[in-house]
């Protein structure tokens, strides 16, 4: 179906069916019940999974098949989110001119990091890229707001003003970003069955949509002779300028394909809430990214998808957890030991979930380099070996890997 | 002449904490070939070494003071620090004033120890894997530490303060008749890390554990079957490296209040400071260093900001990326190392 072998087609109709029933495999739990802390089936973080989904989705493109690690990412993303906030502001609040000027800025946006570094690779390309990524950090954050040449208003971040022209604006449309009508914030469907209640939102359907696409384009240039070609880069280099084929034109172009992704991102960001900020751009954020991939597992398709939502997922449960929460957790056993427990557990919960992320991700790097995908696949090697023998390639018959040349 | 001067003056400070940690990061790439992406939070933990041992010696105890009273008429209560208590007010005021320069001494042992522990545990299993790999866990590992730092400490700075006697402004400039007011401690600081610097520098050339190092630097392979357990060596490199950067994070707090991410802040400028010195290449790292530090001073002149605005934040980002396109092997970069 549509280009795509079996198994791919089936993959995309299980990342579908994911997608777009998400309202209510997110809300396992009843509202009322104790465990609704646990339910992430409302608006705002599916919009999120979505939309950092498809930054994963991306920056997998690059690092996944050609094994270039881009530590500036999050550049692109904040210049599509600054992108789409300036077509709120100058056209109107309709989302498709401004996503579409997202990712065209993005674009254009990678084409000129993207050739300037690449030009050297390994390290040096993790450094420039990250360079590259401060600068803009910086100039997004004060150059570039002075009053004479306002972009991207600085610390307060760019966001739609009264005043501002908005030309195409009519009568009637609503004031917040919408499409054709359809405010992104509202939700064109509530359901209460029996104590759960599902809520479906125009933007996150959006994002869902748009997800699927983008998801389906990455199928299909994984299949491509140049998803092979990017996959030949990263194996070895070194061979392929032996062979006569110039590199160079693929790693970019792969470069400038996942810059448009993450300015996808940024622009759905802003059409969820119409807001940027110099923050989106920080190395953490493009860190964050890195982490995502790699959880989830770099070079596979559906990994990122899997990592961005554990993240996501994580990042906003752990938060909630505060220290009467795990008195609850931990109150059936003896006073003493409840409080020791609830010691133990506090730094790792609540503020401190970024160091939990930090020793997660420290393990995962460690033990699972392939990430939650590879961790899938040897569970289930685990189950199937208990039924026939094992088939391991023999070593001594196979060919050693050689290591990336730009590692 | 004296505004040039004073700029080159005022980008001493900064470029000498540059120096120092792209020096310890150059360390750990030429001899274990691993990039630590963790050197930044290293820094850091220097700098609240001196946090903690400034809190540890004001620790104080309550006595009643007979002899003077409150407004209420009640006894005042006096608060002693323990130090004060057994040496004496005069010299426990003044351990608790030096408390900065003081802790030199105690986060050397602590910061080898730290480097020693990170290498044996974790690096350690990361020599054979790629880069990127090496990138990633130190990356999660500088993430563990500054939380756990921010965990203890809070997420506001800190204040240092220096000793009494090195705060305040000394004029360079007046036997030769010039106008150069430097506070008193940037000078202490950059002279410090010149001694380090000069320390870490004769420790490889005049000894023969440091020729060993330069000689495993060269050649690993052959040194290791020359029968030199090369391994261990650069195991204590490994610490003294940290050490490096543990005494500039130390000395650098009476300059910047410490708080949990000032490793990370600096850690991307050491980045871009060690790949313009050249991968490999120990004076480069110093010599950039000092480059940019200057570089950066005079950027941020009224002058050079009205004229283009901005140009402060951006100009240690651009020269790497005029000198990595222009001599990708950076400006004293050895051949062979780090190349396509």
């Amino acid at each position: 179906m549509l280009g795509l072998n079996s198994k791919d087609t089936m993959l995309l109709i299980v990342v579908a069916f994911l997608a777009l029933a998400a309202p209510f495999l997110l809300n396992p739990f009843p509202t009322n019940s104790s465990l609704a802390q646990f339910n992430a089936g409302y608006p705002d973080l599916m919009q999120r999974f979505a939309i950092f989904g498809i930054f994963a989705i991306g920056f997998n493109i690059l690092f996944g098949l050609t094994g270039y690690l881009s530590f500036g990412h999050a550049a692109f993303l904040g210049v599509g989110s600054y992108a789409a906030v300036w077509m709120f502001k100058l056209l109107s609040y309709n989302v498709i001119p401004a996503i579409i000027l997202a990712v065209i800025v993005a674009g254009l946006f990678s084409v000129l990091i993207g050739y300037v570094s690449l030009r050297r690779s390994g390290i040096y390309f993790s450094i420039l890229t990250l360079a590259f990524a401060q600068m803009s950090f910086a100039l997004a954050y004060s150059v570039l707001s002075n009053p004479k040449f306002n972009l991207t208003n600085g610390e307060t971040g760019l966001q739609v003003y009264g005043d501002d022209p908005q030309i195409l604006h009519r009568e009637g449309l609503p004031d917040v970003p919408h499409l054709f009508g359809w405010a992104m914030r509202d939700n064109f469907l509530e359901l209460e069955v029996a104590g759960w209640e599902f809520t479906f939102n125009n933007g996150y359907y959006l994002c869902a949509v748009i997800l699927l696409v983008v998801f389906y384009l990455a199928i299909r240039l994984f299949r491509s002779p140049f998803g092979l070609m990017l996959r030949a880069v990263k194996s070895n280099q070194q061979r392929l300028n032996y062979t006569g084929l110039n590199p160079k034109p693929y790693t970019l172009a792969a470069f400038i394909i996942s810059g448009m992704y993450a300015g996808l991102a940024g622009g759905l960001l802003a059409a969820m809430d119409p807001l940027a900020g110099a923050e989106r751009m920080q190395w953490t954020a493009s860190g964050e990214v890195v982490l995502m991939t790699i959880l989830g597992g770099a070079g596979t398709l559906i990994g990122p998808v899997l990592g961005a939502g554990f993240i996501k997922y994580f990042e906003n449960i752990f938060s909630k957890i505060n220290d009467n929460v795990l008195h609850q957790w931990f109150a059936f056993l003896p006073d003493g030991m409840e409080d020791f427990m609830v010691f133990i557990v506090h730094p790792f919960v609540g503020k401190g979930w970024h160091l939990t992320l930090g020793i997660l991700f420290m393990l995962v790097v460690t033990f699972l380099p392939g990430g939650l995908v590879e961790g899938g696949q040897r569970i289930a090697r685990l189950f199937r070996r208990r039924g026939k023998k094992t088939d391991t390639p023999d070593p001594e018959h196979h060919p050693k890997e050689t290591p990336h040349v730009a590692e | 002449m004296d505004a040039i001067l004073l700029q080159i003056l005022n980008g001493l400070d900064k470029g000498s904490a540059y120096a120092l940690i792209a020096l310890g990061l150059t360390l750990i790439f030429g001899t274990l070939g691993v990039v630590n992406f963790a050197h930044g939070a290293l820094f850091m933990l220097g700098a609240f070494c001196a946090v903690t041992l400034q809190r540890l010696l004001s620790l104080s105890f309550e006595t009643i003071d007979e002899t003077k009273t409150d407004f209420l008429g009640n006894p005042l209560k006096v608060k002693t620090p323990y130090v004060e208590g057994w040496f004496g007010p005069e010299v426990g005021g003044a351990i608790i004033d030096w408390a900065v320069p003081l802790s030199i001494l105690v986060a050397i042992p602590i910061m080898i120890g730290i480097g020693f522990a990170m290498e044996r545990g974790l690096i350690k299993h990361f020599y054979k894997r790629p880069h990127a790999d090496q990138i990633l866990v130190t990356f999660g590992l500088a993430i563990v530490l500054q939380e756990v730092i921010k965990y203890f400490f809070g997420a506001n700075p800190i204040q240092t303060p220096p000793p009494d006697a090195l705060l305040g402004v000394v004029n360079l400039g007046s036997w030769l008749g010039l106008d150069l007011p430097y506070p008193i401690w940037r000078l202490v600081y950059f002279l410090f890390a010149i001694v380090v610097i000069g320390g870490v520098f004769s420790f490889l050339q005049f000894t023969t554990f440091g020729m060993v190092v330069r000689a495993g630097m060269a050649d690993r392979e052959t040194v290791g079957l020359l029968g030199i357990d090369i391994d261990r060596r650069f195991t204590i490199m490994f610490g003294l490296a940290a050490a490096v950067a543990g005494l500039a994070g130390v000395m650098y707090g009476p300059i910047v209040a410490p708080n949990y991410h000032m490793g990370m802040d600096f850690l991307v400028l050491s980045f871009v400071v060690v790949v313009v010195g050249g991968m490999g290449s120990l004076p480069g790292a110093v010599l950039a260093g000092f480059m940019l530090g200057i570089l950066e001073s005079f950027a941020s002149t009224t002058w050079a900001t009205t004229t283009l605005p901005g140009i402060n934040q951006i100009i240690i980002y651009l020269v790497a990326i005029i000198v990595l396109l222009t001599r990708p092997r950076g400006l004293m970069g050895r051949k062979g190392v780090m190349e396509e």
